[in-house]
């Protein structure tokens, strides 16, 4: 079985980021990338199930500047076979990924698509839906847990309440969450190994997908600052605190 | 502007998330509910009271039960024509549905937002909340997920007229198998007036007890850190932050929590914030209303206790 899983060139989540003066967007120059951290998760999951004798190949696609490259590289250091980048600006918005997605879709026929649930630069939570809209395939979000069983898959999801168990034909896309697993380290010999592995560039203009965005970004703005808060000796102090000033108890 | 709220529910009820989604459609328009499910007349008959409903469809099937994202998206689109904007709460159930909807529908959707400005223009949260983004939608029909700690709870009103909506298709695509609840008394998360939550600081999950004990003499809800859900100390449904619950309540106590960027984004909108570290540089302080300095295992019981004596 064949597996293409999406990953995501983000601002590396331990950097705070700043909003631009301009308010135009926020600060990416000299600004550490790295993979968002829900698709290191995906990556992870294909590996796993690549090693456990389920799927034979893993094609890892992103969308995104030339850089984005280096994030393939990781996932194909992480296990991935070959990588695939449509080059186009960062900002590419979560519908028209999902329409590269398709078009990578139509050449690779992929059994099971797994993207990861959010990225956290822009926090939309849409293109693996959006990729199985597209495709008109089940689709399974935020799970913890995937098994293959000849052409479905069973499932299980990490809802508001608790946990939610479906069994959904393939081909599906999943998207993952957190406790899926825990991604694995990249080591020297297998970064080296990796830029030794297949990436292809292309335009989205080959795959015949319009781009053009659907929202204009009219400003970008720090949100509100909280009051600076005081400092209490003890418990005792808390509670008078939280009784006669805040007057939460 | 004619507004269709796709509504979560458990059959009875509505979610805790729906009515404050209720509240940002009322401000864009005529708002219809579409309560889908196996059996959903209670919840139908409870969307028809929420302030500014005008009307509930409800269609029924067996085919809806559990969270039938295909099933539930089809119906949806038998109906989106009609128009202008569709709208979900940003919970599990929004997430899952609304892009399924709008990409369907050939629209972007906008995710998750906290502010209206027009019919077509919203504000909403991105970077965990560290930066707000004012977009401009070009697109014939808003599919929009609506953050619920940004708009208030719809109040309520005489009953709207409840219709039947004839159910879609069963695409078949998917089987529900079943779920697994977490059962408590404590209230929900995301409903809460207070809430206290433990991070990495617990060290285990037999620590947690000694929130859940502070917990209960407030009558709060526990949250965790994605940190302790890292660790394995409590289930995920309990994370609060960016990638778990985002949540405001009137008190947030944040025990033994650093206060990594992702987690300050599920919860620093709380009007009162509390945070007990031993760490006197934890980043947790610079947004805390009140912070103390000290060792958690040794001040939550004290506070557990003072709490009791008065």
């Amino acid at each position: 079985m064949k597996v293409l899983v999406t990953v995501k060139r983000v601002i590396d989540p331990y950097v705070k980021v700043r909003v631009k003066s301009d308010g135009t967007g926020v600060e990416t120059a000299n600004i550490k990338m790295t993979m968002n951290p829900f698709c290191e998760i995906a990556v992870e999951q294909a590996v796993r199930m690549k090693e456990a004798g389920v799927v034979t190949e893993i094609v890892v696609v992103s969308v995104g500047a030339l850089q984005s490259q280096e994030t393939l590289r990781t996932a194909m250091a992480m296990g991935a076979d070959r990588g695939i980048l449509v080059e186009a600006t960062p900002d590419v918005e979560p519908l028209a990924v999902a329409k590269l997605v398709k078009a990578i879709i139509a050449k690779e026929n992929p059994q099971l698509v797994i993207t990861g649930k959010q990225a956290i630069d822009d926090d939309s939570n849409q293109t693996g839906q959006m990729i199985a809209a597209l495709m008109g395939w089940p689709q399974a979000t935020f799970i913890s847990n995937i098994t293959v069983n000849g052409d479905n898959a069973d499932v299980t999801r990490e809802i508001d309440g608790g946990l939610e168990r479906l069994t959904i034909k393939l081909p599906a896309v999943v998207t993952t969450d957190l406790r899926l697993n825990e991604p694995r380290y990249v080591t020297l010999p297998n970064i080296m190994k990796a830029k030794k592995k297949p990436l292809e560039v292309l335009k989205p203009e080959a795959l015949g997908v319009d781009i053009t965005p659907r929202l204009k970004t009219l400003k970008v703005q720090e949100p509100p600052s909280r009051n600076a808060g005081v400092k209490v000796a003890d418990v005792k102090e808390l509670v008078a605190k939280l009784k006669n000033e805040a007057r939460v108890l | 502007m004619a507004v269709l709220v796709i509504a979560e529910h458990d059959g009875k009820q509505l979610k805790s998330g729906v009515t404050n989604a209720l509240t940002a459609a009322a401000k864009l328009g005529d708002v219809t509910v579409l309560v889908a499910g196996n059996q959903a007349g209670d919840a139908a008959q409870a969307a028809a009271k929420v302030a500014g409903v005008k009307k509930v469809l409800l269609s029924e099937a067996p085919h809806y039960e559990g969270s039938a994202v295909e099933n539930l998206a089809a119906l949806v689109l038998t109906i989106a024509e009609q128009y202008t904007h569709i709208l979900a709460p940003a919970s599990s159930y929004g997430k899952n549905v609304a892009p399924r909807v709008a990409a369907s529908l050939d629209v972007q959707q906008i995710s998750e937002i906290s502010g209206i400005e027009s019919a077509d223009t919203f504000v909403r949260p991105t970077y965990a909340g560290n930066a707000m983004a004012t977009v401009q939608s070009s697109d014939r029909i808003k599919v929009i997920t609506i953050r619920g700690t940004a708009f208030d709870p719809a109040g309520e009103q005489a009953a709207a007229p409840v219709e039947t909506l004839a159910p879609g298709p069963d695409l078949g695509l998917s089987q529900y198998k079943g779920a697994e609840l977490s059962k408590s008394e404590r209230p929900e998360l995301t409903a809460a007036r207070i809430i206290v939550s433990g991070g990495r600081g617990l060290g285990s999950a037999e620590n947690f007890k000694i929130l859940e004990a502070l917990a209960d003499k407030l009558g709060a809800a526990v949250g965790a850190s994605r940190a302790a859900v890292d660790s394995g100390f409590m289930p995920n449904e309990y994370q609060v932050g960016q990638t778990g619950k985002i949540v405001a309540p009137e008190l947030y106590i944040a025990v033994g929590i650093s206060g990594a960027i992702q987690h300050l984004a599920g919860m620093k909108d709380s009007k009162v914030i509390v945070a007990i570290n031993k760490d006197a540089e934890a980043p947790i302080f610079s947004v805390a209303s009140y912070w103390l300095v000290d060792d958690l295992f040794k001040a939550v019981p004290e506070l557990t206790k003072e709490l009791g004596s008065s």
